[in-house]
């Protein structure tokens, strides 16, 4: 009798609830407060439908989004050493591990994929900002690493869309080396003659920044990303003074030339696409300009997906987020 | 004299001992004090020399700091005949916070790359504390790019708390500088020495410290971000600075184990201030060793040392 009331009945219970839910939730937009029913975020691939802000959104979900037909394969990435440091702060940092493993069911904060996109073959790979923040330590540096050698070895662009708020300080340098180790790659695919995309999401700072996403042939940001080396609360630290309106923001970057374009989410694929083709000089299927110039239809996204882990956590990953980002990387 | 960091207070109050027994000899009163002296003098040197051989990481980051350590512009005195200093990164401005040039080392013609962090208040706000802005790491790109067209090995100086935070550092791109820097490091053709002398600080040193060789003083630091910094993302509290030091495993001894740096440069008893000529002759030597080995070597040859160095780091641990 106990164990059904005290074990049974709690798990029957949990089961429905965690179905239930997500069916109510509503989220806040957190440029107008506007209140959105989640499955009109999702169908909308996380772009608020009002305002157009772009919302955190999950690496797979971001992958089936690029791929055709939301079709992709995984690529195994390297193991690596499981905190080299023995680091441990508040909490030892294993157990950090063990938690964000969890939270997001990743390995670590870097998928990489292959997949067609407009039938050109592509390697992608997609920074979670759920996992650790997104941070940059040995096994996301050995999966871009991975990354950009199965694009060689595929001989297909690159591309990848980073958040990130720089560093894994747990991995102390170790994490630091990632830069030189990322730039290696970078030059890999320079040496190949192969388009290497970078798309900026919100938020990318620190030593990501500083390496391998600035270095890309063309760099494209979602809107509104916050980009930058140092976070927005390390440099009012330092300079006493209040950051300026936009600072630090994907349009801010585009006025001072450090990224080619801001692209909506909805205009990635069929921008990559177009960039990729061009460089490779390859024929793909693209969409005709004045279909990418109206709003996307809405029936190609409104496959709901079951699991929508993402929206509830959205809010209170970005306040982490903006600590994180804070941080790093003096 | 030298200022004395906290932890050395047991050799200052002996050093104290022994010039107050001085001045009592020089006095002229008959006792007879040099065999106390001679005494405590020894015991000083010997207490120096507890003090230095297990430093903390904690202690040796503030020994890094030390504001009579030699800088880069001493390195570069000591070692750089005809030093010819060249500013300006062609686009923008002139970042002194990175030193470069060309001169002779040892009868070899060489690029020069060096963080200053200034010696007085003057030349502090002058090098900006060795901080620098995308200007001095593009600075560096063009010394680069132009030591490869004549065929001369770059030899880097790293010493810095981190790339400037600043708002101007950010509208012009410091994340684009660095990585283009670091990025240069990779393509270049002729070889790259980089000794970190005092701190190496984050992104902003590892844009010039990605070198075929790099050597590292005895009582550097070199970290992802600094101890103060990580305690306050770690900890949320950046009085536990200590802590971060420890854990983030950034001296010299822990970083050669790690085999992210290649040689550790031996200081002088008591630390690199205490003795300049001789730290500076030693890491000259560091320095002429490791560039030998470059000798004869092709360009591709250099560049697939260096990329398979960094590549195999934290592979074997």
């Amino acid at each position: 009798m106990n164990w059904i009331n005290n074990v049974v009945r709690p798990k029957i219970r949990g089961l429905l609830q965690k179905r239930d839910v997500p069916e109510n939730l509503w989220i806040k937009c957190p440029e107008t407060g506007e209140m959105v029913f989640h499955r009109d975020l999702e169908a909308n691939q996380w772009v608020v439908p009002n305002s157009g802000h772009h919302m955190r959104i999950s690496g797979s979900r971001r992958l089936e989004l690029f791929f055709d037909d939301g079709s992709f394969e995984k690529v195994k990435t390297p193991e690596v050493v499981a905190d080299p440091l023995k680091f441990r702060d508040e909490k030892r940092y294993t157990d950090r591990l063990r938690d964000a493993r969890a939270k997001t069911g990743l390995d670590d904060a870097v998928t990489v994929a292959t997949g067609k996109l407009r039938g050109m073959d592509m390697t992608a790979a997609v920074q979670d900002f759920a996992f650790m923040g997104g941070s940059l330590g040995m096994a996301a540096g050995e999966a871009v690493l991975t990354g950009m050698q199965t694009a060689v070895a595929r001989k297909t662009p690159f591309v990848l869309f980073v958040a990130s708020g720089g560093a894994r300080m747990q991995e102390g340098i170790l994490s630091l080396m990632q830069m030189p180790r990322t730039t290696v790659g970078v030059q890999m695919l320079r040496d190949a003659g192969l388009p290497y995309i970078v798309v900026f999401t919100n938020p990318t700072t620190g030593g990501v920044t500083a390496s391998y996403a600035m270095l890309g042939d063309v760099h494209m940001a979602e809107p509104g990303a916050l980009i930058g080396f140092a976070g927005p609360r390390v440099i009012e630290q330092t300079i006493r003074e209040k950051l300026p309106e936009g600072f630090q923001r994907s349009e801010y970057l585009l006025d001072h030339g450090m990224v080619d374009m801001v692209v909506h989410r909805h205009k990635l694929p069929e921008t990559i696409a177009r960039v990729c083709s061009i460089l490779m000089k390859a024929e793909v299927s693209l969409p005709d300009e004045e279909e990418l110039m109206t709003p996307p239809r809405e029936e190609g996204e409104a496959k709901v997906s079951p699991e929508l882990a993402q929206g509830g956590e959205a809010s209170s990953a970005a306040e982490s987020g903006t600590r994180e980002a804070d941080g790093e990387s003096r | 004299m030298h200022s004395f960091l906290e932890f050395e207070k047991p050799v200052a109050d002996l050093q104290g001992k022994v010039h107050e027994l001085r001045s009592v000899a020089g006095s002229g009163e008959a006792v007879e004090v040099s065999g106390e002296i001679e005494r405590l003098e020894k015991k000083a040197e010997q207490t120096l020399r507890d003090l230095y051989s297990r430093l903390t990481p904690w202690q040796k980051t503030l020994v890094a700091r030390h504001p009579d350590r030699p800088h880069a512009a001493d390195y570069i005195t000591g070692l750089i005949e005809d030093f010819t200093p060249l500013a300006g990164d062609r686009s923008y401005a002139e970042d002194a916070a990175i030193i470069a040039g060309i001169g002779r080392f040892r009868g070899r013609s060489v690029a020069i790359l060096g963080q200053e962090k200034g010696a007085d208040t003057q030349s502090r706000l002058k090098h900006n504390f060795g901080m620098a802005r995308p200007e001095g790491y593009r600075k560096a790109v063009r010394i680069m790019q132009m030591a490869e067209r004549f065929s001369l090995p770059v030899v880097s100086f790293v010493d810095t708390a981190g790339a400037y935070p600043g708002i101007g550092a950010e509208e012009r791109g410091q994340a684009e500088a660095i990585a283009r820097s670091t990025d240069a490091c990779l393509a270049l053709g002729t070889a790259n020495i980089a000794v970190i002398i005092g701190e190496g600080g984050s992104g902003g040193a590892i844009a010039i410290a990605t070198a075929n060789h790099v050597a590292m003083l005895e009582h550097a630091i070199y970290s992802v971000i600094s101890p103060e910094a990580g305690a306050s993302i770690l900890w949320r509290d950046s009085a536990r600075a200590q802590d971060a030091a420890t854990n983030m495993k950034i001296t010299a001894q822990d970083l050669i184990q790690l085999k992210v740096i290649d040689e550790i440069v031996e200081e002088p008893l008591g630390g690199a201030h205490r003795a300049k000529a001789i730290v500076i002759d030693r890491a000259g030597g560091a320095i002429d060793k490791a560039l030998a080995r470059f000798d004869g070597m092709s360009g591709a040859e250099i560049r697939a040392h260096r990329r398979d160095k960094f590549l195999a780091i934290g592979r074997s641990l």
